[in-house]
């Protein structure tokens, strides 16, 4: 009875974590993350290495014990009732773990024997999914002499074949050329078409712009969650866009300014965080360089998702140093 | 039903990879072919054929029998004769002979006294296995033709050796071998298989599924039980072929024994590798394992003969209990229930290390 009413209560997220903690030794790799994840979405991870990626993905489904807080995944609660989380979840490590040693097709026939499949369904899905992620060339090659594109397509042709209403997916692109990124991703909205949730981590900005929803993560603290164009629009900094034959100059005047956030060069160019208080970014900046006799093209311009990246992270950062 | 699948699936796949593996794969029939040559070959504890000199100072007819005696007895082999005791201490400094006869001149006088010894053995003691040899002799009979008819005043105890007539090591070592061999190469095994998987990464996704924690761990014992088997088999008929070991007992009992001992050292192995971290480590913690078991198990000195300490350490290795079992079993012709203690043993230790080995494997990387 109870069961069903907790059921009910958290239909609508696949994921649901209060104060998750992780401490290894005297590292803190999570700390008091608040989350949330609905069903029948991309939800991304965003955030630099050591940012408590791993850590909350291996939380989330039982690898690891938390330190504090808990979570409720599926319904199900982790770490006590993760074992029967197993059977609806699928993982992908951030490493390539399946056996290299074993052909492609032996090995997605292993991992259907071990979710329990019946013959006719192992036969079935294994043949829909050479055929999906395009391994049906591949079938009898070792998986050790595969390309990291087809190795990352295996891992997930395995990590579906019981088809798991949540996948969770540790920086699953992060030895993959472009165009295998983009194939995987479309694949990723052909499952989520078919009602999976996925959790997937990654360090590209382009990637994390292709979520549904996004949770960056700095030093294993949550510092800003939302879609990515809410995340854009709610950043409390505007950007300016930098235009002078002396960026390096540009760089140094503007390092010391208070009102200064950040400063990114690309190229000549550079975009500089101001906070919204100010009023007219543009003209403050081109002010600030003109007053050390610097003269510059200085344009407002639309926030990327880079610049809500470092506008979140540098301001948790200097709360922290205050 | 679901469980056996995955125990099945994890069996076949372990037994797949085995075979891909052609060094392992080698060393399974590589090493029992290589260890009994070795072993059967080499290891002689019936040291025969020691260089001896004779001084013969009495120069009768007696004392010329005795040397014959001596070397009928095929325990020594003559090869030098000189005539006094320094010249026979000479040689023994020199290490050109391990035994030196000296006959005295009044060798035939001293037979008949009971309070004297006859003649005096000069034995190179330096070491214990030569010196154990040649005090065969001093229990010999002296049983001669001679007018006198002389009783043997010497042998107070005659001496019957039972299972092995011919006193050839082989037939005393091939038995223990089987269990040198299993224990060497089922706990090796074993020992790496979960690190294996750990540290190729592939541990992370297998505990993610609904694999429990038993069904993992048979199903990588399982496939060596078999290939244990198959070790004892090549094991047994080369020691029958080369160094003509006898099976007093029956078959199937050895078969059993080898099971149960096969069972004990997987177990073993398994629990090294939920205790260790890295394929090294496991290795070496299968070695540290492994001397004391070829020193302390009674495969190469006498159990009897150890301190109570090193006793009481043989008790708690497998490899101990083994070979008492299959020495009954192939040498004596000993039945499976005579020798119950050290079989329950066996079997206590298997469900010990197993229960232990599923107790501390957790699905978890922390």
């Amino acid at each position: 009875m109870t069961g069903a009413q907790q059921g009910n209560s958290t239909s609508e997220l696949a994921i649901e974590a209060r104060g998750l903690s992780r401490r290894f030794g005297d590292v803190v790799a999570v700390s008091g993350l608040d989350l949330q994840v609905p069903k029948g979405m991309v939800y991304g991870f965003l955030g630099p290495n050591g940012s408590g990626k791993s850590t909350t993905i291996r939380l989330l489904c039982g690898l690891l014990l938390p330190s504090a807080g808990s979570a409720r995944v599926l319904g199900h609660e982790v770490p006590g009732d993760a074992e029967r989380l197993k059977h609806k979840i699928g993982y992908m490590t951030q490493r390539f773990s399946l056996y290299e040693d074993m052909t492609v097709l032996e090995n997605l026939d292993f991992i259907a024997r071990i979710y329990g499949l019946s013959r006719a369904l192992r036969r079935a899905r294994i043949s829909d999914a050479l055929q999906q992620y395009g391994l049906g060339e591949l079938q009898h090659h070792f998986a050790g002499t595969l390309s990291g594109g087809q190795r990352q397509r295996l891992s997930l042709a395995a990590a579906t074949l019981h088809r798991p209403q949540l996948l969770l997916l540790d920086e699953p692109t992060s030895a993959v050329d472009p165009q295998s990124r983009r194939d995987f991703w479309d694949a990723l909205f052909a499952l989520v078409e078919q009602g999976t949730t996925i959790l997937v981590s990654t360090h590209y900005m382009d990637e994390a712009e292709r979520c549904h929803r996004l949770a960056i993560l700095d030093r294993g603290v949550l510092v800003a969650d939302g879609a990515p164009l809410q995340l854009m629009a709610d950043m409390d900094c505007a950007v300016v866009l930098v235009e002078s034959s002396v960026p390096r100059k540009v760089q140094r005047a503007l390092a010391a300014q208070e009102t200064v956030r950040s400063i990114t060069q690309l190229g000549m160019r550079q975009r500089v965080l101001v906070p919204h208080t100010v009023g007219r970014p543009a003209e403050h900046v081109r002010g600030l360089l003109l007053a050390v006799g610097i003269e510059a093209q200085c344009d407002d311009t639309a926030p990327s998702l880079e610049d809500v990246f470092v506008a979140v992270t540098q301001a948790s950062r200097s709360e922290k140093a205050a | 039903m679901a469980a056996l699948q995955r125990l099945w699936a994890i069996l076949t796949k372990e037994i797949r990879q085995l075979r891909r593996d052609r060094l392992t794969f080698g060393m399974i029939f590589g090493i029992p072919m290589l260890q009994i040559m070795l072993f059967g070959y080499a290891i002689n504890t019936d040291v025969r054929q020691l260089s001896a000199a004779v001084a013969d100072q009495a120069g009768t007819e007696l004392s010329r029998q005795l040397q014959s005696r001596l070397e009928a007895s095929q325990v020594l082999r003559i090869v030098a004769r000189v005539d006094s005791a320094a010249s026979l201490r000479e040689l023994l400094d020199r290490g050109q002979i391990h035994v030196g006869v000296l006959i005295p001149p009044d060798f035939e006088r001293r037979l008949q006294q009971t309070t004297r010894p006859a003649a005096q053995l000069l034995v190179d003691g330096s070491d214990p296995i030569i010196l154990a040899s040649a005090r065969q002799l001093v229990s010999m009979p002296l049983t001669m033709d001679t007018a006198a008819r002389l009783e043997p005043v010497v042998r107070l105890f005659e001496v019957r050796n039972f299972y092995n007539p011919e006193r050839r090591s082989a037939v005393f070592v091939v038995p223990g071998l089987i269990g040198v061999i299993l224990t060497m190469t089922m706990v090796m095994f074993t020992a790496v298989a979960i690190v294996r998987e750990r540290e190729r990464g592939n541990l992370e996704l297998l505990i993610n599924t609904p694999v429990s924690s038993l069904e993992l761990m048979l199903g990588k014992v399982l496939p060596y039980i078999l290939i244990g088997l198959v070790q004892v088999t090549v094991i047994v008929l080369l020691g029958a072929q080369l160094f003509d070991v006898p099976l007093n007992g029956a078959l199937g009992e050895v078969y059993l024994a080898a099971l149960l001992f096969i069972a004990a050292n997987l177990g073993l192995g398994l629990l090294i590798s939920t205790l260790v971290g890295t394929q090294f480590q496991a290795i070496q913690m299968a070695f540290f394992f492994f001397l004391p078991s070829i020193l302390l198990s009674g495969f190469m000195f006498p159990f009897d003969g150890m301190p109570r300490v090193a006793q009481l350490i043989a008790e708690a290795l497998p490899l101990t209990h083994f070979i008492r079992v299959i020495r009954g079993l192939m040498l004596r012709g000993a039945e499976l229930g005579q020798l119950w203690p050290d079989v329950l043993v066996l079997l206590g230790m298997f469900l010990l290390t197993m229960t232990l080995a599923v107790l501390r494997f957790r699905k978890r990387l922390d």
